[in-house]
């Protein structure tokens, strides 16, 4: 231990020498480390919040959706077909195992006005089980029930920002909104749940129930989709496959035949969604691996000149006792000192930036661990491995000839 | 009284070039303890592969070499740098000194190699002791080139003192300085030898030879006179004498 301290010191010392020297070899390393933090930071930070706002939707969601419809060539774009309807749900709800909530969907922007005050919102008509799906809780107030959902109740459930819209910072509660000039009754203010992957309000909506909804308001006995939450994730394939088979045999699909409808789990968006921000970072940590292999091989470059320069150090060193090992260690020693010195400063500025990042354009990094450890490690290995071959040269050296050298 | 140095019929050839070079031809050579030998010779008479051979820094292609009774034809070159670092203290022509290291680090170099390790306290301590017995410890904190070429000396004289070595290898050691320096430190050899260390130089200059107690003169390989030194020269004589003529010169007042 004592010894390490010592060769230690002389490497410092040896460094310390040509200070100008050393800090550029270093800054080979420092850039290649912070290009690594920043690149993963940025990336990770982008995945983890891909990963909430999915998460966001609730545990185990599957989503139906009604399928497209043409008509004289024009497509009406996913949900627009009138296929799914309010029988198709209630018969997924009863006929599939492993559905722990269930609720249909239909939705259109509406004008809502209250007092003197209107606004207008994505009205979406749900069932009395859709918060328990999308693990939604409520501000304040209750949320409908299963007798307001059968007696179609005139009863609807604000979202943060609509409810600010109309009511700026009073209470909504017991309040009457008329909906497309229909009153209604506020009976609940939903929690504030931000913004959607798409960067759209999730709190600028009204909840009514569904069938409320598809009879006074819209007028359509269609559904737009259903949404189903498996208990556990693990019946995820099993519930899809399930409904797959309920449906087509519901809407009379002949075998090959395409389905007119779309299944879509949760799992497959997030996997979708974090797949690309992988493949970003994995992209990005790359490159920047690149930079920092390009800094190891400045240090084998000026590892390689400091021993043909001390040469007659070797030499004197040789002559006094020193063995091989102890020429080489010291040598490896030295290109450690410069990988590692330049690492640590590297993670540290490399943290520096991406928070300045987050801080001066909002950017959601994060820096992982295995990020700081990673590139600690990797900086030593590459200070291992570019200054073996010059500390190697300098051991074999032959200490006559070294004396010798001028 | 065993021999600091035995040499028996040592042989030394080079096959780095086309021809072999055979270097040393069949030496045999013992020096007892405290002895003071001069080895002289023209370029090419072999005595820098002696030199070389007799510092562990070379191993004699035949014959046998026992520094202390220990026959270096037999190690490793693990072992020959231990008895590099404990038994043979090297004072060079060109001082080789680390630059930029003072004087008091470049005495404690020998130690960091030391088996086993000393403490940093304990280094430090005989690097003064040694700097001390060649009076430069008032310069501990100097480096090289705030010293004089003597003082250079003095301090590779200490660095191969510090760890308490059977034999002092001098190669040239006064062949980059001036005469009075030079006679400085034969002065400082010659005390050493008086203390009782062996010391080995080698030399082309009769006159530094001189302050030895035995001359071997080398010639193509092989050792063709060895001779008691008489009448020997003392530093404290010879200082005297060169200050005479240096005032009768006008060269100092």
């Amino acid at each position: 231990m004592k010894r390490l301290f010592a060769i230690i010191r002389v490497a410092l010392r040896a460094l310390r020498r040509n200070l100008m020297r050393t800090l550029l070899t270093m800054l080979g390393i420092i850039i290649g480390v912070t290009a690594v933090i920043g690149m993963v930071s940025i990336g990770t930070g982008a995945r983890v919040q891909v990963e909430q706002q999915i998460a966001a939707l609730g545990q185990n969601v599957v989503m139906i959706m009604a399928g497209n419809m043409s008509r004289g060539g024009m497509f009406s774009g996913m949900g627009g077909a009138p296929t799914l309807t309010l029988d198709d749900a209630v018969a997924l709800r009863k006929e599939v195992d492993g559905v722990a909530y269930m609720s249909p969907e239909v939705r259109g922007n509406v004008q809502l006005v209250a007092g003197n005050l209107n606004w207008n919102a994505s009205v979406m008509g749900v069932s009395h089980e859709y918060l328990d799906l999308r693990a939604w809780p409520l501000a304040e107030g209750d949320f409908f029930t299963e007798e307001d959902i059968n007696g179609a109740a005139r009863k609807v459930v604000l979202g943060q920002t609509t409810a600010k819209k109309l009511f700026e910072d009073a209470s909504p509660i017991g309040a009457t909104v008329r909906v497309k000039g229909i009153p209604f009754t506020v009976v609940g203010l939903l929690s504030a749940k931000g913004s959607n992957m798409m960067g759209q309000d999730q709190d600028d909506v009204a909840l009514v129930p569904h069938t409320t909804a598809m009879r006074r308001l819209f007028g359509q006995n269609f559904l737009r989709s259903i949404n189903v939450s498996a208990t556990d994730a693990s019946s995820i394939e099993n519930v899809t496959t399930q409904i797959s088979e309920l449906l087509r045999q519901r809407h009379r699909i002949l075998p090959g035949r395409d389905d007119d409808f779309m299944i879509r789990s949760q799992a497959e968006i997030t996997e979708f969604a974090t797949s690309t921000a992988k493949t970003m970072t994995g992209l990005l940590g790359a490159i920047a691996g690149v930079s920092l292999l390009v800094g190891g091989i400045g240090i084998m470059n000026i590892m390689l000149v400091s021993v043909t320069e001390r040469t007659r150090e070797i030499g004197i060193r040789l002559a006094v006792g020193a063995r091989k090992r102890d020429i080489m260690r010291q040598f490896l020693t030295e290109a450690v000192l410069l990988s590692i010195v330049g690492g640590l400063i590297g993670i540290g500025v490399g943290m520096g930036v991406s928070s300045a990042l987050a801080a001066q354009f909002n950017w959601p990094t994060l820096t992982p661990s295995y990020a700081i450890v990673g590139s600690f490690a990797f900086s030593a290995v590459i200070g291992i491995f570019f200054g073996y071959y010059p500390a190697r040269k300098a051991a074999q050296l032959d200490p006559i000839e070294a004396l010798r050298y001028e | 009284m065993k021999p600091v140095i035995e040499i028996v019929d040592l042989h030394r050839i080079y096959n780095t070039g086309a021809t072999p070079v055979h270097a040393v031809r069949g030496i045999s050579l013992r020096v007892m303890p405290g002895e003071f030998v001069a080895i002289m010779g023209a370029s090419g008479s072999g005595k820098s592969t002696l030199m070389n051979t007799l510092g562990c820094l070379d191993r004699p292609t035949r014959g046998i070499y026992r520094i202390d009774g220990t026959n270096v034809a037999a190690l490793d070159s693990d072992a020959l740098a231990a008895i590099r670092n404990h038994k043979i203290g090297f004072v060079f022509q060109g001082f080789n000194l680390l630059s930029r290291t003072t004087a008091l680090e470049n005495v404690e170099l020998p130690m960091l190699y030391a088996h086993p390790p000393l403490p940093g306290d304990e280094m430090r301590r005989r690097a003064l002791r040694s700097l001390g017995q060649v009076g430069l410890a008032n310069r501990a904190d100097h480096v090289p080139n705030q010293l004089s070429g003597g003082q250079q000396q003095r301090v590779a004289i200490a660095r191969a003192l510090v760890l308490g070595p059977s034999l002092l290898l001098a190669d040239e050691p006064t062949g980059n300085l001036d005469t009075r320096t030079s006679i400085e430190i034969m002065g400082v050899f010659q005390k050493l030898n008086d203390a009782g260390m062996t010391v080995v130089m080698v030399t082309h200059e009769l006159d530094v030879a001189r302050f030895a107690r035995r001359i071997i003169i080398m010639r193509d390989g092989r050792i063709r006179r060895d001779d008691v030194v008489n009448p020997r020269l003392t530093s404290a004589e010879e200082l005297a004498r060169v200050a005479a003529e240096e005032q009768a010169a006008d060269l100092v007042s």
